[in-house]
């Protein structure tokens, strides 16, 4: 298996474990990450206004480069997932968009919206199988209690993103099992950190972490893992005094693997 | 005033891709809204006001820097309406406007801290400046 990897800003930078620990593991796997020499950032945010055209080029030409490459684009950062798949959709069922974003890049064969793009997450579900991870797992986390924080950008809006169930979504918990540890169900899960106002409004991103924590807590959770660099800095800087310790999805998974 | 209004309500309407016409004020997307306690309009407000085309009162409003672009009122409203993408579309609307940035490059030293993500300053640089 071999794919396309997009890291992304931050994973170059501050979420430097997320970026190792999913190479690592995704070796112990045998699947090869390519990561392209000349990626750009993805914008970070998506732009939902529907006549921000350059806002969208970066992310398209990430989605050429991979189309051209004939491979998959794998994401990790819950953000860059966000912005290349929802871009790609445009590119694939807005005629107007896609005239525009064609028309401003001037490519050699026009893209219209043909790369898949899939997250680290449903690689491991979809193309491998949580049964063959369990089967690879050398060390299970036996014993440990782990609440999966989805946030909001992978899973919503669900007709486009395609990830889950929005409401009641079970692949990090299926994840979990498949490490050997068991998942804790909290109503807060799915629900926002705040972690989009995390510079502009400390107090109201605080409120948002401390009630994503509160209930991970409350539900009897020792430790929660996240997908998102954003979502990790704001429930750990916001989510109180007695907050629980967060870490990456692949951090754990590179644990068990016995690759970390 | 009147032409003035429902003009800006059709730029409301095309930049957000939303038919605000579409909702039937069930208020949903306001009970699930993670700020609502900090807003003086509410999701189900954006969307009526922007039918009747009150545009300045958003634009103007304290709710429009509350809003978390977290989608759950895109992925509960049961007439699709997308309340978000109007909060956008009107946040987009002032910040084109002249002198109307929310955050400066200078303002950035005084809000980094060690651990801040990359994503948290380009993405700042995306929502709150043009």
């Amino acid at each position: 298996m071999i794919y396309t990897y997009y890291p992304g800003c931050t994973l170059k930078t501050k979420a430097k474990d997320l970026d190792l620990y999913a190479r690592k593991s995704a070796t112990a796997l045998g699947v090869t990450l390519e990561e392209p020499e000349d990626w750009q950032c993805c914008g970070a945010v998506y732009p939902l206004a529907r006549d921000e055209i350059a806002t969208r080029l970066s992310a398209v030409r990430t989605l050429v480069s991979a189309r051209d490459n004939k491979r998959a684009v794998v994401t990790v950062c819950s953000a860059c997932h966000h912005v290349l798949v929802r871009v790609n959709d445009d590119m694939k069922n807005d005629a107007d968009m896609r005239g525009k974003v064609n028309r401003y890049l001037e490519l050699e064969n026009e893209y219209g919206g043909e790369t898949e793009v899939i997250h680290y997450l449903t690689m491991l579900r979809d193309k491998i199988g949580f049964d063959e991870i369990k089967k690879k797992v050398v060390k299970p986390l036996e014993g440990k209690k782990i609440a999966a924080y989805y946030g909001c950008m992978l899973l919503r809006p669900s007709k486009i993103m395609a990830f889950d169930d929005a409401e009641n979504p079970t692949i990090i918990e299926d994840f979990i099992k498949a490490l050997g540890a068991e998942p804790v169900i909290y109503p807060f899960r799915n629900e926002c950190c705040g972690g989009y106002v995390t510079m502009s409004d400390k107090s109201l991103a605080k409120k948002a972490a401390g009630k994503v924590m509160a209930s991970a807590k409350d539900n009897g959770a020792e430790l929660i893992i996240t997908a998102c660099p954003l979502c990790m800095y704001n429930l750990d800087a916001n989510g109180g005094a007695d907050k629980l310790p967060v870490r990456y999805f692949t951090e754990l998974l590179a644990e068990a693997l016995d690759v970390k | 005033m009147v032409h003035k209004s429902l003009e800006q309500a059709c730029l409301i309407m095309d930049r957000s891709g939303v038919d605000t016409r579409k909702c039937m004020m069930c208020g949903k997307c306001s009970a699930t809204c993670p700020a609502f306690d900090e807003m003086d309009y509410h999701p189900h407000q954006f969307v009526k006001m922007v039918t009747e085309g009150d545009i300045e009162s958003l634009l103007s409003s304290k709710s429009l820097w509350k809003c978390l672009s977290c989608f759950a009122c895109v992925e509960r409203c049961p007439r699709g309406v997308e309340p978000a993408n109007v909060v956008e579309a009107l946040r987009v609307t002032l910040l084109r406007r002249q002198g109307e940035n929310y955050i400066t490059a200078d303002d950035i030293p005084g809000l980094l801290d060690d651990k801040l993500p990359q994503q948290a300053i380009v993405s700042a640089f995306r929502k709150y400046k043009k």
